[in-house]
């Protein structure tokens, strides 16, 4: 029941290809943000460290590959590798300043490296374009067989294989020991000591992990629509992520990519209305999910099957 | 060099005013409001509205501005806030990001998304001469008004029964309450008071900080530094904490406006590190 479940899940973003080929630039999206998203969700969904400036790491790796590419060296994996591990050593070394303990210090510290690295990208026009964004960045063809295309054929498939590949992985270590501690973490950080569990160096690695992960989500970004700009570095972004990650439901990886297709989905149809429209309808979706508690589409729609089985 | 001094100052005590009521919230409550600026928002809107449309003596529209701010954030605690007291802090960060998205909605689509500028009374426009350098009375108007609020922030909370009443509450709810002290009626209050200073200097920052939509999302980072970094139950601490942050932040932009905002969100990142709980906290605190 439950492969029968996770199989027609994937069968179906492969089938949008199909059932939505006008909009391939718009799924494309939705694989990225789903992408950030699972990022997210590993790092406080499951091991419960709050952070306000994840937009840090997708930045961080939107522009090592979108000038890694500007430079000369299109090949788009290695990029993707430049920023995963540009991206993780990132998160290595500010670590140790999110994970002194308590959520306000965390939430303060990634908000305000996230501002500074928005403030540096802004400043720094020679290497990033500044607010132009960064223009020139040209891909070469994925293992030099498959052109990215204007209509965003290649981009859509190139997305959604990436977005599965990690996919796997983060499921498999959420399953392993690992992500088991994870959970033990962030369910009493005090007392997973006791079992044997170091806790500071799993959340050490959690938090370069889901930075590697955001990281290529960024450079999958930039390489799809050959353009950086500094919302990439965007608080926007990261209050957005975590918006997401909420709307499907916390600490479950088919969750937050629930809820970065229905938000995107949203985004699209409701800021086409209007813009303003859009903000308010985020601002009242937010406060209605604080106050109903955690759960989100995931958990309404298995309290629904509950409900209907029994 | 006196006259970025005296800005600095002015900026900073501004801030004061409008992030103590936040000190108090994470202090006492222990929750993330990253919507306290859109109390200071309204404020200044209310101010702009009665002053630019009606013409209401300049006084009389702060005092609105601090009455209105403070209304709303009694019905705003009593209806929705009070909900999520105890609740995880990610709760309260998506509640608190979704109202500042709100309001700013709201506000955009109510007087639009440019900068809403005023047009000081006679008596606070001008410069006056010290010495060999001007400085603006408006800016000297602002240092001296924030500095009695301030003087009586202090003795409120030194002296009186409701700053004891507030400062035990801040140590140790739970001893508080068993001691009878009404922590959740403490809180309405103080919350109250806390959004119709925000008002109050969103109201007085139009002319030195700027009044669009954007305000409560761009100054969060400040509001959030001067907290902080000053630490709650105590005036001095968060006063010292905005009054360095306006210092550091006007002199940056002026000196080396090159770096932009950089300077002050690595200021805070450094403070955090090196003072985590805060400018004038105890070593030993827990």
């Amino acid at each position: 029941m439950r492969l029968a479940l996770e199989a027609g899940f994937w069968l179906l973003a492969l089938a949008s290809y199909w059932l939505l080929p006008d909009q391939l630039p718009l799924l494309s999206q939705i694989a990225i943000g789903a992408l950030f998203v699972l990022s997210l969700d590993l790092l406080v969904g499951y091991a419960g460290v709050l952070t306000l400036g994840h937009a840090a790491f997708f930045g961080l790796g939107a522009y090592a590959a979108g000038i890694l590419a500007q430079q000369g060296w299109g090949e788009p994996l290695s990029g993707l590798l430049l920023a995963a591990v540009l991206s993780a050593l990132l998160g290595l070394l500010t670590a140790p300043l999110v994970l002194r303990g308590g959520d306000l210090p965390a939430l303060m510290v990634t908000l305000g490296l996230s501002l500074m690295l928005g403030e540096a990208a802004n400043k720094l026009p020679g290497l990033t374009g500044g607010a132009d964004g960064l223009l020139g960045v040209e891909i070469w063809p994925i293992f030099g067989l498959f052109r990215f295309d204007l209509y965003g054929h290649t981009a859509f498939f190139y997305s959604l294989a990436v977005l599965f590949l990690l996919f796997l992985l983060a499921r498999l270590i959420t399953a392993a020991p690992f992500g088991l501690a994870l959970r033990g973490i962030r369910g009493n950080a005090r007392r997973m000591p006791a079992l044997g569990t170091p806790v500071r160096a799993r959340l050490v690695a959690v938090y370069a992990l889901a930075a590697a992960y955001a990281g290529v989500a960024g450079a999958l970004l930039a390489q799809t629509t050959q353009f950086v700009s500094l919302d990439v570095l965007s608080f926007q972004r990261s209050a957005e992520g975590l918006l997401m990650l909420v709307l499907g439901g916390l600490g479950a990886l088919y969750g937050a990519m629930i809820g970065a297709a229905a938000f995107t989905f949203a985004h699209h149809v409701l800021s086409e209305m209007s813009p303003l429209f859009w903000q308010f309808w985020i601002g009242l979706a937010l406060v209605a999910l604080a106050l109903a508690g955690r759960g989100g589409l995931l958990g309404l729609g298995a309290a629904a099957l509950r409900r209907w089985r029994a | 060099m006196l006259t970025v001094l005296v800005d600095g100052i002015a900026s900073g005590m501004l801030l004061f005013v409008l992030a103590v009521g936040l000190s108090v919230t994470l202090g006492l409550m222990n929750f993330v409001n990253l919507a306290h600026g859109a109390f200071g928002m309204a404020g200044g809107y209310v101010c702009v509205v009665l002053l630019n449309r009606h013409g209401l003596p300049f006084p009389l529209c702060l005092l609105a501005a601090a009455v209105f701010a403070a209304v709303l954030g009694l019905v705003l605690e009593r209806l929705l806030y009070r909900r999520l007291y105890g609740r995880d802090h990610l709760d309260q960060v998506l509640f608190s990001i979704g109202l500042v998205f709100i309001a700013g909605a709201a506000v955009d689509w109510l007087m639009g998304a440019r900068q809403q500028l005023i047009t000081l009374p006679a008596w606070l426009s001008g410069r006056v001469e010290l010495g060999f350098v001007g400085i603006g009375v408006y800016r000297l108007f602002l240092i001296a008004l924030c500095g009695i609020i301030v003087l009586a922030l202090h003795l409120g909370l030194v002296r009186t029964r409701f700053g004891s009443r507030l400062r035990a509450a801040v140590d140790d709810a739970v001893v508080a309450r068993g001691l009878g002290i009404p922590v959740e009626r403490l809180f309405a209050v103080t919350f109250a008071l806390g959004s119709g200073l925000a008002g109050l200097g969103g109201a007085l920052g139009v002319e030195v900080l700027g009044l669009d939509p954007t305000f409560p999302l761009k100054y969060m980072v400040y509001f959030l530094i001067v907290v902080a970094v000053g630490g709650a139950n105590t005036v001095l601490g968060p006063f010292l904490a905005a009054l360095l942050l306006g210092v550091v932040d006007v002199a940056g932009k002026y000196y080396v406006p090159q770096l932009g905002a950089f300077a002050i969100y690595t200021a805070m990142v450094v403070l955090l590190i090196l003072r985590p709980q805060g400018l004038l906290a105890k070593a030993a605190a827990r």
